[in-house]
């Protein structure tokens, strides 16, 4: 059985960000396994520009960014395969995949990085009741039939939900000629971009409708209409409140599921907030040497903090390999999230072991204005951050130092909470 | 104008009309069957509750205990030969309250009556011990061991298919207008034009009745009974691992929680009466009913795991059984009509039965060169490595993974769309080889799954369907 350093599941942005920066490290005994026929993941098919603003300090399309990382990848000779399915993966680290040329393949890995991504929740998890015809499609779906294939789905559109995908596929539609009449979504705030709102919907006049949702299903071939209605605080419909939209197309953006079928089978602990592992400052999961990061982890909202996260996973894997083993000496932290901060990442920190700093990221559960990001190192307030709005569709993060912790040397727990201003 | 003459012509592709199909194609007559939709298996045969049933349920006498213990009794051999999948994971029955074990009790006796093997009736911890997730409401447990479920696409094309092999044509997009008796036979109107039959088998499911009552002043009158369905991903295949069913009441046999041949759990179905006949559309209170209903029976059902959710018509006739054979002011009409529950199960023996009738009536006898085998399809998910490897290595499509959730390779697509009457639309392919059929719902395999059919069918991609005509997933080309 052939064993590489590192194995790095997932060819899109965050596989070759990790792969990138792993060979930086030292490491070269890399390689990349990609299901699809190309690498760059999902990036793509999104043909939109807004990428690489933090990266690059410019404004790339999606396909554009991708080629950035691809090239460099190419430039520093990283093997990769495309076509492979990883089939499962074994705590003991061994890969079995398949491919046309190959067949089916087991290899081991010292280290590897779980970069799969992340899906489109279906119609089906929604339980949506009416007919089942054509014209239901997610949002990445009809985005890749549109920007890949070059084929469109529909004229008359409506959409349910307000992930960002199903916001740029309101305007992409609508560019191409289609009727997009209504985005509805369930919340009372959208799952969205702020700027993807005022650029995708507010600027072609396509109405947002909030605490919102389709309730019934028209056609029994091609879907025919749709019936929307308001939602109450428990998100059921409210009798009365229905409208109906003739349409031929419906797409879904309800949010997005990271892929931790493999993740799973390794057997690492999961977080049931993220749906993805958890994961320490290293972005280390429960066993050692498998990493994890990108949308596979938690679900971003831009790719730019995607290639940061990885990077440093890649990072840790090669450090992790050229050392051998980890540090006996540890000092285990947990993040605790609270008061309307749904979850952290990472979910542990190894103050004895850590770089001089650690990037937390997090989400909050609603929309607040004038509210603090606070920090607390056991009961101590040690950071406070005031923001005017906080919103669930943009992920927050904070930095702690590893010097922050010296005056706190037993402390079990740090909070990361909320408060009012 | 008479475009075609047949000896035999069925109406109806769904599971029963095909196993009357692959029965009648054991002998030297010609053969044909009519579908008004794109492929077989697209009415009530495609969206059930996926049990062979163990027998006790019906009265005894009626047809549908008949036939039930005759179906569920050939399902093995059936299944080894047509290679469709079946497993005898066995029944349960739960009792809920000490005053309902009279019914219990009945229920039992009455599966002895009709031949069921096996029954036994077991205390509520019994039943507890042997499913650990039955709540703990439950007093005791009717046990049917002969109870399986089956792949019911899967069992309705491998009839379809080994008909077709056995020289059986089908006539695909094909609606039945009306129906004339002639002299030597009936003259069958369609929207593809005029079909003579000496004899006609009427297994049109829910319409059935319409397709009788073209020919009989005999009416019958059938209500599509509708019922709704929640499937969950694999993660909860093995919440339970008998087909757990609650006393049955009035509108047949409550919300049953069963796995599925496929790894998946399946709970449903709701009952509720609809005048359309393709009244398929789900409503949020049947599937709320869904939910709620079977936690009354299974314990910490992982609800959130639900992948889709679907609705059948079940074809209720008024005098509540199957109706099966000769019309009697029909000579050579024959009708497999009001087959609901146990259909799924009964339909073997039923085709076994009407092929009989049928060829008696024509004195046709049977063909030497009859071939009951059927080959299945490369299942490569099921497969072991060394299997896997084999393959690929001979046909290195099986190594391209279309579908990621069900592991479905672009060779087993490309089997399902060019072998005996092989899958025309996105529909098709799925009920062969489960591509989309998984958590994603096809959202990642959609786009590479068209490809391929119109690649291999030469359908452009603008045109192919969701199923039939009418349901083109693609608007226009940019």
């Amino acid at each position: 059985m052939k064993q590489y350093d590192i194995v790095v599941i997932g060819g899109g942005p965050a596989g070759l960000a990790a792969a990138i920066s792993a060979k930086k490290a030292g490491v070269s005994d890399i390689m990349i396994l990609e299901r699809d026929a190309t690498l760059g993941g999902i990036l793509n098919q999104c043909i939109h520009n807004g990428f690489g603003l933090h990266t690059f300090k410019e404004e790339l399309t999606g396909p554009e960014y991708a080629a950035r990382f691809i090239e460099q990848a190419k430039e520093m000779e990283i093997p990769y395969k495309l076509g492979a399915m990883v089939l499962s993966v074994s705590p003991e680290k061994v890969i079995t995949y398949m491919n046309k040329e190959e067949g089916l393949v087991q290899i081991s890995a010292k280290a590897i990085i779980l970069a799969m991504g992340c899906r489109e929740r279906p119609r089906g998890a929604l339980n949506i009741p009416g007919f089942r015809p054509a014209g239901i499609y997610s949002a990445g779906t009809a985005q890749r039939l549109m920007n890949i294939e070059g084929y469109s789905v529909g004229k008359e559109v409506v959409i349910l939900g307000s992930g960002d995908i199903g916001l740029i596929m309101a305007r992409r539609m609508t560019l191409e000629g289609a009727n997009v009449k209504v985005v509805a979504e369930l919340m009372p705030y959208s799952g969205g971009l702020k700027r993807n709102i005022v650029q995708c919907l507010n600027d072609f006049n396509i109405p947002l409708k909030l605490s919102h949702t389709v309730v019934g299903i028209d056609g029994e071939k091609r879907i025919t209409g749709v019936t929307i209605a308001e939602v109450d605080a428990n998100r059921q419909p409210i009798p009365g409140t229905e409208v109906h939209y003739d349409c031929d197309t419906l797409l879904l953006s309800c949010g997005l599921i990271p892929e931790n079928e493999l993740t799973r089978e390794i057997g690492v602990e999961m977080n049931r907030v993220t749906s993805g592992p958890n994961v320490d400052d290293k972005l280390q999961t429960g066993v050692e040497g498998v990493f994890a990061c990108g949308n596979v982890l938690h679900v971003h909202d831009l790719v730019d903090h995607v290639s940061a996260e990885a990077a440093l996973a890649g990072e840790n894997a090669a450090a992790y390999v050229l050392s051998g083993t980890t540090s006996e000496k540890t000092h285990k932290i947990t993040l605790k999230a609270e008061n309307g901060v749904r979850y952290t990442v990472p979910q542990t920190i190894d103050v004895e072991n850590m770089r001089d700093s650690v990037t937390v990221r997090f989400r909050v559960a609603d929309i607040y204005h004038d509210r603090s990001i606070a920090v607390y190192y056991g009961d101590k307030k040690v950071m406070s951050r005031k923001k005017r709005v906080l919103a669930p569709g943009e992920m927050e993060q904070v930095q702690l130092k590893k010097d922050s912790f010296k005056d706190y040397p037993d402390i079990t727990e740090i909070t990361i909470r909320t408060e009012e201003a | 104008m008479i475009d075609s003459r047949y000896d035999a012509v069925v109406i109806g592709g769904g599971v029963v009309g095909c196993a009357v199909a692959r029965e009648l194609a054991r002998y030297n007559l010609s053969l044909c069957l009519l579908e008004k939709e794109e492929d077989v298996c697209s009415g009530t045969s495609k969206a059930n509750s996926a049990i062979v049933h163990a027998g006790f349920d019906a009265v005894p006498g009626t047809k549908k205990a008949e036939f039930n213990v005759k179906g569920n009794q050939m399902m093995d051999e059936l299944a080894r030969d047509l290679e469709f999948e079946f497993k005898r994971n066995g029944s349960v029955v739960l009792c809920f309250a000490d005053e309902d074990m009279p019914k219990l009790a009945e229920l039992y006796q009455r599966g002895l009556k009709n031949g069921v093997e096996g029954l036994e009736i077991v205390s509520g911890d019994k039943i507890r011990e042997m499913e650990p997730n039955i709540t703990d409401e439950v007093v005791a447990a009717l046990v049917a061991p002969t109870g399986g479920i089956v792949c019911p696409f899967g069992l309705t094309i491998a009839l379809a298919e080994n008909a077709a092999d056995n020289g059986a044509e089908f006539k695909f997009n094909t609606s039945v207008l009306n129906i004339k008796k002639v002299e030597d036979g009936y003259v069958i109107e369609t929207n593809n034009g005029e079909i003579f039959a000496k004899t006609v088998i009427n297994a049109a499911g829910v319409y059935s009745d319409e397709i009788h009552n073209m020919v009989s002043e005999t009416k019958l009158h059938i209500t599509p009974r509708k019922g709704d369905y929640c499937l969950l991903d694999k993660e909860a295949g093995n919440h339970v691992s008998y087909t757990v069913f609650q006393l049955p009441g009035k509108y047949g046999k409550g919300i049953l929680v069963s796995p599925t041949v496929h790894g998946n759990l399946l709970l449903g179905p709701t009952a509720v009466d609809v005048d359309d006949k393709d009244n398929t559309a789900t409503t949020a209170k049947e599937l709320a009913d869904v939910a709620k209903k079977s936690a009354v029976s299974v314990k910490n059902i992982p609800y959130r795991l639900t992948i889709t959710s679907f609705s059948g018509v079940r074809a209720h006739e008024d005098g509540d059984d199957f109706v099966i054979g000769e019309v009697s002011d029909a000579p050579c009409f024959f009708d497999a009509a009001g087959i609901e529950s146990p259909g799924l199960s009964s339909a073997p023996a039923i085709g076994v039965y009407l092929a009989e009738l049928v060829a008696d009536k024509l004195g046709a006898e049977k063909k030497a060169d009859f071939n009951p085998k059927r080959k299945g399809f490369v299942k490569l998910a099921e497969k072991s490595f060394e299997e896997r490897a084999a393959l690929i290595k001979e046909n290195p499509l099986y190594g391209v993974i279309v579908c990621r959730c069900m592991n479905v390779s672009e060779g087993e697509i490309v089997d399902a769309i060019n072998r005996t009457l092989g899958a025309k639309s996105l529909d098709g392919v799925k009920r062969r080889v489960h591509q989309g059929m998984g958590r994603c719902q096809a959202g990642f395999c959609t786009s590479k799954t068209m490809e391929i059919l119109s690649r291999e069918t030469g359908i452009p991609m603008e045109k192919i369907c969701k199923n039939s005509e009418g349901s083109e997933m693609l608007s226009h080309k940019m």
